[in-house]
């Protein structure tokens, strides 16, 4: 029991921090590395305002959404300029030298953190402890977790519903399926992939700005978290959200397991599933046939 | 194998610094083993480079090399450069060999996040092996070459100097391999795959060699580091870590043998600098070095080189 509170827990957690990077990668065909820096920047935006919330005494219930708002100002103040000045002129080389230039945006996001938030960690546990606990089994859990399930499920069925039923999500597929033709049918390409990359950016803040009241928020802390939102994004297969929902089950159910039988290996086992599904289904569990060009 | 001109005035320019080492303090000669080092991974990315693959996971050898010298000291007690040295090879080259049957299958991105998640494999395991001193690592003793032990004094320029024997032994090998039929290959392969194929050539064992030539590059690579810091620590095989070798290979280029070397040496500068300048910035500086690099000089400072040599001819 204790195995699968923690399980669904822990996955909506992976859920949260990778599927904007899925989303950007199957809209725009980019592995973003700094998906990590807005993971941290909405743990550092939040921490900001969480702290202003409560030196001022408003409402202590509402300061989830202020969470949120800090999130979305997060991804959408940094994410589309990037976009839009930077990587807009890079699409026409390799996925792998796209890479490489998030991966140097990584490097000056980390330090810019650093710069606008100090080196010193920020403690912001207000919203967590608010919640009080429930009990399952004789054991008693946080209400926060309820909360971050509850936040994954909405995220995702949001998105869902976004990309099924509403013009922006049609426009979006077709996007994905054929980005020249759709330009040529008058779609805007441009406009489409800067609001992408802000709602994945943001999707990565909003994860950061929910985890920041469970940790200490310090530097470094988006390095691991991209490495993991990579792990669940690849076994699912790059650019599936439901791929990602499931490998975010799977990974999170493995690593609680693990956590309790055998606590040495959890980060081990986290990449062991990676390697193993990789190993048999090549491009993740969700994947499309890519046709092969001679 | 024929040593050819370029490599012969590196050899020498080497001796030079040899020759020049009294001269030198101390952390300049480390900073030099160190981006010597550095360069032999680099040298295996650059064979990756040449088949259009990128490795996101070459830390891993790193890291077997070094832990592989360090478990010979400590459980062996063998001190002895170049047997820590061939048991790093090895080590690495035997993993590599057997992870290579699966990893020469995949291709562009794929390869690279594969290979990241070995390193994170490894990086998991040792972090939590207490026998292994888990996040702390542990030190490596003083090295002896023949039974000879360096006095103090001389041990840096000593691991210098096997630094680079170790190094123009490879760029030899690896100048060789670029201009056998087989190096030629590589950029068959990454222009067109199935046309390469067509001709008759296999891509998957032409990947498998170089993945397992390049895991032996950076398991010798990671001993000398090792013997040079003489501390080593699961961060050798964590993520950043390979990112640094990636931005080494991309600042230096694939244009020749020697670019991982000029590479790494620019980077040993630029890390050493800014980082004494500005701590809390020097991420941003390589961060913004490695936009600019791939924006401005997208076949790296090798192309300067090259430019120059063609102006002149």
């Amino acid at each position: 029991m204790v195995v699968l509170v923690d399980g669904i827990n822990y996955s909506a957690w992976l859920f949260l921090s990778a599927v904007g990077l899925t989303l950007i990668y199957g809209v725009m065909k980019i592995v973003n590395v700094a998906h990590g820096s807005f993971y941290a920047m909405g743990a550092y935006a939040a921490a900001s305002v969480v702290g202003y919330w409560t030196t001022n005494g408003f409402n202590p219930y509402l300061s989830y959404l202020a969470l949120v708002v800090a999130a979305v100002l997060a991804g959408f103040v940094v994410g589309p300029p990037i976009e839009r000045f930077l990587l807009r002129y890079q699409y026409e080389k390799d996925e792998v030298v796209i890479l490489l230039i998030t991966y140097g945006l990584f490097l000056i996001l980390e330090d810019v953190i650093k710069l606008i938030w100090g080196v010193n960690p920020y403690f912001v546990s207000e919203p967590y402890e608010l919640l009080g606990n429930f009990e399952i089994a004789e054991m008693s859990y946080p209400n926060y977790y309820l909360l971050m399930v509850g936040l994954a499920l909405v995220v995702g069925l949001m998105l869902l519903y976004v990309l099924n039923k509403t013009r922006f999500g049609r426009l979006l597929v077709s996007v994905i399926h054929d980005r020249e033709i759709s330009a040529a049918m008058g779609i805007d390409v441009g406009k489409i992939f800067v609001l992408t990359f802000g709602v994945g950016c943001s999707l990565a803040a909003l994860a950061g700005a929910f985890t920041a009241p469970t940790i200490s928020v310090t530097p470094g802390l988006g390095v691991e978290v991209i490495v993991l939102s990579f792990a669940v994004v690849v076994t699912g297969g790059l650019g599936s959200l439901p791929g990602v929902a499931l490998a975010a089950l799977i990974m999170g159910m493995v690593r609680a397991l693990c956590v309790h039988f055998a606590p040495q290996l959890e980060l081990f086992v986290i990449f062991s599933v990676m390697a193993l599904v990789l190993a048999f289904r090549p491009r993740g569990l969700f994947s499309l046939a890519e046709t092969r060009k001679i | 194998m024929s040593i050819d001109k370029p490599i012969f005035r590196f050899a020498v320019f080497l001796g030079c610094l040899l020759l020049a080492s009294p001269w030198l303090p101390q952390w300049a000669m480390f900073m030099i083993t160190i981006a010597g080092a550095n360069g032999m991974v680099v040298l295996g990315l650059m064979l990756f480079l040449r088949a259009g693959l990128v490795s996101f996971g070459q830390a891993l050898y790193f890291c077997v090399g070094a832990y592989a010298t360090g478990l010979m000291t400590q459980m062996f007690k063998f001190t002895d450069i170049f047997v820590l040295l061939i048991s790093a090879g090895v080590m690495s080259g035997v993993l590599a060999y057997i992870l290579g049957f699966l990893l020469a299958k995949y291709r562009a991105i794929f390869f690279g996040l594969l290979s990241l998640a070995f390193s994170m494999i490894l990086y998991g395991l040792l972090a939590k092996t207490e026998a292994l001193g888990s996040t702390d690592g542990f030190n490596i003793p003083a090295i002896t070459i023949l039974g000879w032990l360096p006095p103090q004094p001389l041990v840096r320029v000593t691991i210098l100097a096997v630094t680079f024997a170790v190094m123009l032994l490879c760029l030899t090998f690896v100048n060789g391999l670029l201009r056998s039929p087989r190096g030629l290959l590589l950029t068959a392969i990454r222009d067109n795959e199935i046309r390469t194929e067509y001709m008759g050539a296999s891509a998957q064992r032409t990947i498998h060699l170089i993945y397992v030539i390049a895991g032996v590059l950076a398991g010798l690579g990671g001993a000398l580091a090792a013997v040079a810091v003489g501390h080593i620590d699961p961060a050798m095989a964590f993520w950043t870590t390979s990112g640094e070798f990636i931005f080494i290979t991309i600042l230096g280029g694939i244009g020749s043998v020697l670019a991982p070397f000029l590479g790494s040496m620019v980077f040993g500068v630029i890390h050493t600098v800014a980082f004494a300048n500005s701590p809390n910035t020097w991420q941003m500086m390589i961060g913004l070095a490695l936009i600019a690099v791939i924006l401005l000089l997208p076949d790296g400072l090798w192309s300067l080189v090259s430019r120059m040599k063609k102006a002149r001819a």
